[in-house]
């Protein structure tokens, strides 16, 4: 096997479409080391891409926020850029993991990773980001979120394509925001549902509604039918307890060792309620 | 590779799958970092890589290439404790003593960026350390007697 250190984004392109699978990606290694060490491995080579330095940023141009794909999630959690702009983003942030993990962790790997409880997916999927990818020689091409998972560790990412990026813009309507994850103790806990919610106002009226949610699905989801309850209508008691009956279909769960599929279902429509409500009061942009 | 342990510059073979908790115990004598569960639970491996409190065993080897580490013999010596270890052995914060390397690499990471952290902060900070004595409350009344004393 054969490790590549490379700063030059150009380069490790080049590799990938050479190589495609046989050259596999080391961000942070937090999901990479173990993952290598407990089964058989097809890949020859490794490419460490924690040398690119330009993929390593936030950056706010015009109201549209572009996080490197390289950043550390330590880096995310105490952005002040981040947490004026996004604070869900910030919060789910500082609860990925611990303090050691966090300052290895990269965005771009929690994504490319694609768990179903990838910790950074609920927040970008409430916040419509886009997820950025590039391949040798080509434009990069962008897609929304909620179309890059596609099943437990699967996504739309090619085997000769990078993560280089993920950009949202900041809503102009006022919003508020709120997200909460639930695991089996507070650190080092991988979710049993992990939601974030964000609301754009209009005085009392919802514009728009977004819900994503961890740890619920073959893949992190939105919950495109409460969302659809929302929208367009004065927010009031009677629509949140509308929203948490319907949020069941919005989801599958599985039973696993932290959880049933029918605890994942009830706690993730009470979730729903309380994250909602939160937000209404305006505890969290 | 090439990297700077605890302030010495050290030359290393390594192989691309290995990662630097082992190399830093086998091949280049760090054992007071120590092996706990490998996959990043337990905090047993921190060491300090370019100022950021990590565990070793989800970095690999060659990802340090260059890079500088501090483990806990980098942070005080015998003769000479920093006032952590000190703190940590008058106040009775070491059972099995298994945990403490990392508690004390967390916690000098933490003290080096915020000397007055709060106990919410230190408990934060050392929140990816375990210990499996439970000794927790002494752990972080330990580290709060370091931030005074530094």
């Amino acid at each position: 096997m054969e490790f590549l250190s490379l700063s030059d984004l150009k380069e490790v392109l080049k590799v990938k479409q050479e190589r495609k699978d046989l050259a596999k990606c080391i961000a942070g290694g937090t999901n990479f080391v173990p993952d290598m060490r407990s089964r058989e491995v097809s890949f020859e080579q490794i490419i460490d891409l924690t040398a690119l330095e330009e993929l390593n940023h936030i950056k706010e141009e015009n109201g549209t926020l572009s996080i490197g794909a390289l950043t550390s999630i330590s880096d995310i959690a105490s952005s002040p850029v981040i947490g004026k702009l996004s604070p869900v983003l910030s919060r789910a942030a500082g609860q990925l993991g611990n303090p050691l993990t966090r300052n290895r962790a990269t965005i771009g790997g929690n994504l490319a990773n694609a768990s179903p409880a990838a910790d950074m997916a609920p927040p970008l999927l409430a916040l419509d980001a886009e997820i950025h990818m590039e391949r040798w020689e080509q434009e990069e091409r962008k897609i929304p979120i909620d179309q890059f998972f596609l099943g437990p560790n699967k996504t739309m990412l090619e085997d000769d394509e990078i993560i280089t990026r993920i950009t949202f813009t900041s809503p102009k309507n006022p919003t508020k925001g709120s997200h909460f994850k639930l695991g089996l103790r507070n650190s080092m806990a991988i979710s049993v549902v992990s939601i974030a919610v964000m609301l754009e106002m209009n005085g009392s009226e919802c514009r728009k509604a977004r819900v994503g949610l961890g740890a619920v699905a073959p893949k992190p989801v939105r919950a495109y039918r409460a969302e659809k309850i929302l929208e367009g209508k004065e927010l009031d008691e009677t629509l949140i307890e509308q929203c948490a009956a319907i949020v069941k279909e919005d989801i599958s769960p599985i039973s696993d060792i932290r959880a049933s599929a029918e605890y994942r279902k009830l706690v993730a429509s009470t979730l729903l309620k309380r994250t909602l409500r939160e937000a209404l009061e305006g505890r969290e942009k | 590779m090439e990297i700077k342990l605890n302030g010495e510059l050290r030359k290393v073979d390594v192989s691309p799958w290995e990662t630097l908790l082992e190399v830093l115990r086998n091949k280049l004598g760090a054992t007071e970092v120590k092996n706990g569960c490998s996959k990043g639970d337990c905090g047993a491996c921190a060491v300090i890589l370019d100022e950021r409190p990590v565990n070793s065993c989800l970095t690999l080897a060659l990802q340090a290439n260059g890079k500088e580490v501090v483990t806990l013999k980098g942070i005080g010596t015998e003769e000479k404790l920093h006032p952590l270890q000190k703190c940590f052995i008058e106040g009775g914060a070491i059972q099995c003593g298994f945990c403490t390397a990392g508690h004390i690499v967390s916690a000098k990471a933490l003290l080096d960026k915020n000397p007055r952290p709060t106990r919410d902060e230190i408990r934060e900070a050392i929140s990816g350390n375990l210990c499996r004595c439970t000794g927790y409350k002494k752990i972080v009344e330990a580290i709060e007697g370091a931030a005074l004393e530094a």
